[in-house]
């Protein structure tokens, strides 16, 4: 039997009456990595946080793992990974230091020496965060979001600043931690990302969901021949980048 | 607790790191205790006194680091945290906000007990002070001062909208306690009308009841700072555990 991960029903929010988010739903099995797209400002952050209950939503149900992200907040981010956009640490603080206090937040983590060594910043532990480089900071914050040994990932605008290299060896760990079950929901503005790695879309659209299915879904339906320009077809970037003022 | 103790070392190593503290709560009071010792020497605090005005002080001065930390650095770690979304990234973990807020607090507590080791140190090496009251008295005293000072910095670091404005907070109230309540200029040489003046300072209330208890005095004089104290760290406390805010 497949089991519902995670469960989202008609999750809306707006912001002094400006509606930044309506409808969105969605229920993940095991094992599925999820892409959340839409150009800047389309709701996607805002969808992440509302799911996590980092920001309040005004209307929907938001399950994880079976829990409330809001009132079981403890028992459920045991098995929970995030990482945030604007992720972001202490002064000066050094790689293991952080990787230390995250740790032992968890009942069961997950070895991050090991992490940090698959990531190929293995030889960064005693410097300090500040000092790496933007590719570097950011497979450290995924690093981060991994240490839970969690059932279920939300990575915010994953590999920007990474290298197309660095950008790569991401996506295979990706990979190899969907093949072990692992649940994933990401934000990304890579359309070869979301083809390589995502088994489902959603693409927002000022809030409101505009595409909700496959990638292959998407190239049929806007009769499109490549995934970038049917994610555009939908997403309509041209006039959305006109709306900001 | 396991959490509890590697969060703490984590967080004392990079606020040793930052130096800040080291300097305003551990090298200030020294300084101020130095200048005392040099002027005052070992005159009687008034003829007759049985003790000296450096003692006499010894109370005050054993209230800068507190003052420091809970003024200071408090207020500014809490709103620094929040603004540079670490208290985001935290809150979709499992761990409490009280966790959060008992590890600065701890470390802050930290720094005030170096401060007093190393206060009673130097002052009994140079000056051969000696403590003449209660020891359980001033550990009464020092958490009477302790508790509401940095209660207040819990709240402001909790209310103040961003590390700007927590940090105009704290410079409003760590200057002129530091300055008028006699933590560094005494008490005991203030005109009159200054004196019931800075009385209604919190930490002016404090500090008499550390001197009482290093001195030996009775108590009797400053039953209303303890009461004035109590108050203010339960509705300080209160207030700053309602108003908690990841973000």
């Amino acid at each position: 039997m497949m089991e519902n991960v995670i469960e989202v029903k008609q999750l809306s929010k707006s912001y002094q009456g400006k509606q930044v988010l309506k409808n969105l739903s969605f229920s993940l099995n095991k094992g599925i990595v999820l892409g959340l797209l839409g150009a800047n400002g389309a709701g996607k952050s805002t969808g992440i946080e509302c799911i996590l209950g980092t920001r309040k939503k005004d209307s929907g149900e938001v399950h994880i793992l079976g829990k409330d992200p809001v009132k079981e907040r403890k028992e459920l981010f045991q098995r929970v990974g995030v990482q945030f956009q604007d992720s972001n640490y202490q002064r000066e603080i050094r790689v293991d230091e952080l990787c230390e206090e995250t740790e032992c937040l968890y009942q069961n983590p997950a070895d991050w020496h090991e992490l940090l060594k698959k990531f190929g910043i293995g030889d960064k532990e005693k410097s300090l965060v500040k000092d790496l480089s933007g590719g570097q900071r950011q497979r450290l914050f995924i690093i981060l979001a991994l240490i839970p040994q969690p059932k279920i990932v939300f990575l915010d605008e994953l590999t920007t600043g990474l290298d197309a290299r660095a950008r790569r060896e991401v996506w295979n760990i990706l990979k190899r931690l969907k093949q072990d079950g692992l649940t994933m929901i990401l934000t990304s503005h890579f359309m070869d990302e979301v083809e390589a790695l995502c088994d489902q879309i959603i693409i927002l659209k000022k809030g409101e969901t505009v595409f909700q299915g496959t990638t292959t879904q998407a190239l049929a339906s806007s009769k499109c021949d490549k995934f970038e320009d049917a994610y555009l077809h939908y997403a309509g970037e041209g006039e959305e980048n006109e709306d900001i003022w | 607790m396991k959490t509890f103790g590697k969060m703490l070392k984590i967080e004392a190593k990079l606020s040793i790191r930052d130096m800040n503290m080291i300097i305003f709560a551990e090298i200030m009071p020294l300084i101020v205790l130095v200048i005392i010792g040099i002027v005052y020497g070992n005159k009687e605090a008034f003829p007759g006194a049985g003790y000296t005005f450096l003692e006499q002080n010894f109370g005050a001065l054993c209230s800068i680091a507190i003052c420091a930390g809970g003024l200071m650095g408090l207020p500014l770690n809490i709103s620094e945290y929040r603004e540079r979304k670490i208290l985001k990234r935290f809150q979709v973990t499992p761990v409490s906000p009280l966790m959060i807020l008992i590890v600065p607090v701890a470390i802050f507590v930290l720094y005030s007990i170096s401060s007093i080791v190393l206060l009673w140190i130097v002052a009994k090496l140079f000056w051969g002070f000696t403590f003449r009251g209660s020891y359980f008295l001033f550990l009464a005293g020092w958490l009477l001062v302790l508790i509401p000072i940095l209660s207040i910095g819990m709240l402001v670091g909790g209310i103040a909208k961003n590390s700007k404005s927590a940090s105009v907070w704290a410079s409003v109230l760590y200057f002129p306690m530091l300055v008028f309540s006699g933590a560094t200029l005494p008490y005991e040489v203030m005109p009159e009308v200054m004196q019931k003046m800075v009385n209604i300072l919190p930490l002016t209330q404090g500090i008499k009841i550390l001197k009482a208890a290093v001195l030996g005095l009775p108590l009797t004089d400053v039953t209303f700072a303890i009461v004035a104290m109590t108050v203010l760290a339960a509705v300080c406390i209160g207030i700053s555990m309602r108003n908690f805010r990841w973000e």
